[in-house]
């Protein structure tokens, strides 16, 4: 089978290899896949709270070149992007861009899938440390009305 | 790592396919244009030449197996071999009985001329292996039935390279009276085989995998006790005695004679040789990495060949790396299914490692030196690749990743 220039690039020269601190309150990370499937996707964004823009990507993926092409074009692609407009980002884009053949549509679902995943985990996180700060506020209240 | 001077890639994809012996194509050469007769014309010089040539090349296959001449029938391959030895033979006894036994690892020919036979209304028994690779021979024992007709199995397997006990198998299907078909594809040239030894009454050959043409292989059917008789599948001019009409193609048998001829002179030497290249590559590599696993029986397989898994790493990415080197995958990216290695699985391999195995088979033009080039190529791809995967990273940090709950998609 022979691969694009653009699937070449990427699995050659990945871009944006590597890990955020999964534990940091900015960052969202997303692992979608399987090993028994052949792939395995981890995407981490880190998000600006202030503007809601990703300022960084990055990913490690377990899967054939075509998979790894789909995760490192998908960093490139949401870094700068505010997380609103990270979740229009489609599988059919990915598939245009490295012409990715009918075998290989699965591995850019899989990079869509690893982004909103990611995305829904920095939410999750934001979410829960409202319900947090909240609870800390009520907390306080309560006390002081004693 | 020394880098690879050839600007072609090296070739350890052996089990896929052989290069032509050069010694073989110019045995081949006369009987396209100069010596072209068709061996059936026996009313002419033209046709005696081709038939005289035809019958050396008999010999030749028959020498190497211990077979006469008179029990090779020529086919277009070894596929072809393996549908006329069981589809002809079930045909052939369906009075004396409709079952049948296989192996759930064998070649696809031979799978899916079973399946073909269960849709007649025959049944087959696939007999399943262990971890590594081998069958139960109690099983086997306890698997012939009154109705049993006939037992088909490998003597080597093409992905992982183990072998079956054919002798012992032989033994079995002898005292039974069950006939013994063997497909004996990847075996020829690298294991010792002989039909009466092993009481092999069918077996199927190629030209391809022993360094003759494309498009040419052979059947053996024994002629004496027992004497094996087959319902042709390709109906004409009754040539190879009834069992396989088609005009024969004399310069392929030709060159399937010379292949199996320069294989019974050297074979000893071809095999020590190619099993020291075998033995450097595969302790290299697993001197270098972690998490590597052989895949088969490393005590009970082809000397040529190993199957590796290399954990945490994908086969389709890791063959992308490997840039200066043909092998083979069983990995399901690879093939146009979603499905890793039935081989593999049936041996009860994860399919997580089934993704990550690689096939180097080696060969009769495999250089030294390009065992240390491969190895050089394999080590740093997998490096590489583990640095980017994710399942490696998890594996560093003490995840169990069997813990791991996995959205498969």
């Amino acid at each position: 089978m022979a691969y694009s220039d653009k699937v070449l690039d990427h699995y050659n020269n990945p871009r944006n290899v590597g890990s955020l601190d999964k534990k940091e309150e900015d960052v969202g990370t997303g692992i979608v896949g399987a090993p028994e499937c052949g792939d395995v996707m981890k995407l981490q964004i880190k998000v600006d709270k202030e503007t809601g823009q990703i300022v960084d990507a990055k990913f490690k993926t377990y899967g054939c070149g075509s998979a790894i092409a789909s995760s490192s074009l998908a960093t490139e692609w949401v870094k700068g992007k505010t997380i609103n407009e990270a979740l229009e980002i489609k599988n059919s884009d990915i598939v245009e861009e490295l012409s990715l053949p009918p075998v290989k549509i699965h591995c850019s679902v899989l990079a869509e899938d690893a982004i909103r995943a990611a995305i829904e985990d920095y939410k999750s996180k934001q979410e829960n440390k409202d319900t947090e700060e909240k609870a800390k506020t009520e907390d306080h209240a309560q006390e002081q009305g004693k | 790592m020394k880098p690879n001077k050839c600007k072609r890639p090296i070739y350890m994809d052996y089990n896929a396919t052989t290069p032509c012996d050069p010694r073989v194509v110019q045995a081949m050469l006369p009987y396209f244009h100069e010596k072209f007769g068709n061996p059936a014309s026996r009313s002419h010089a033209y046709g005696w030449v081709a038939e005289e040539a035809v019958s050396k090349a008999r010999r030749q296959v028959a020498d190497l197996i211990g077979a006469s001449p008179k029990e090779i029938v020529f086919t277009s391959g070894a596929t072809e071999s393996d549908n006329l030895a069981i589809k002809g033979v079930a045909q052939m006894y369906a009075e004396k009985g409709k079952h049948v036994i296989s192996c759930v690892t064998e070649h696809k020919a031979v799978l899916d001329s079973c399946k073909r036979l269960e849709t007649w209304g025959y049944e087959v028994s696939f007999l399943p292996v262990d971890a590594k690779g081998r069958i139960d021979l109690e099983e086997l024992k306890s698997t012939i039935r009154k109705d049993t007709i006939l037992v088909s199995l490998m003597a080597a397997n093409n992905e992982t390279g183990t072998y079956h006990p054919i002798e012992a198998i032989g033994e079995i299907t002898r005292e039974r009276g069950v006939l013994f078909h063997c497909d004996a594809t990847q075996a020829i040239g690298k294991r010792e085989i002989d039909v009466d030894k092993a009481k092999i009454d069918l077996l199927s050959l190629s030209g391809h995998k022993i360094y003759g043409p494309k498009g040419i292989g052979a059947l053996y059917v024994r002629r004496r006790n027992p004497r094996v008789r087959l319902v042709a599948q390709i109906d004409g001019g009754g040539h190879e005695r009834g069992m396989r009409s088609g005009t024969l193609p004399v310069t392929q048998i030709v060159g399937l004679g010379e292949a199996c001829a320069l294989l019974q002179e050297n074979m000893k030497e071809e095999v020590q040789r190619v099993q020291s290249l075998r033995d450097r590559l595969e302790k290299s590599i697993l001197e270098q990495l972690d998490y590597v696993y052989i895949n088969g029986d490393p005590d009970n397989r082809l000397p040529s060949m190993t199957n590796l898994s290399f954990a945490y790493v994908e086969g389709e990415s890791l063959i992308m790396g490997m840039k200066d080197l043909a092998v083979s995958s069983g990995s399901a990216c690879t093939s146009a299914s979603l499905e890793p290695s039935y081989v593999l699985k049936a041996a009860g391999v994860e399919d997580e490692l089934a993704h990550s195995s690689i096939r180097f088979s080696l060969g009769r033009f495999t250089k030294e030196e390009e065992i240390d080039v491969a190895v050089g190529q394999v080590v740093s791809a997998v490096k590489r690749l583990r640095e980017m995967s994710p399942l490696y990273e998890l594996v560093q940090e003490g995840v169990d990743l069997k813990s791991v709950k996995w959205e498969a998609h």
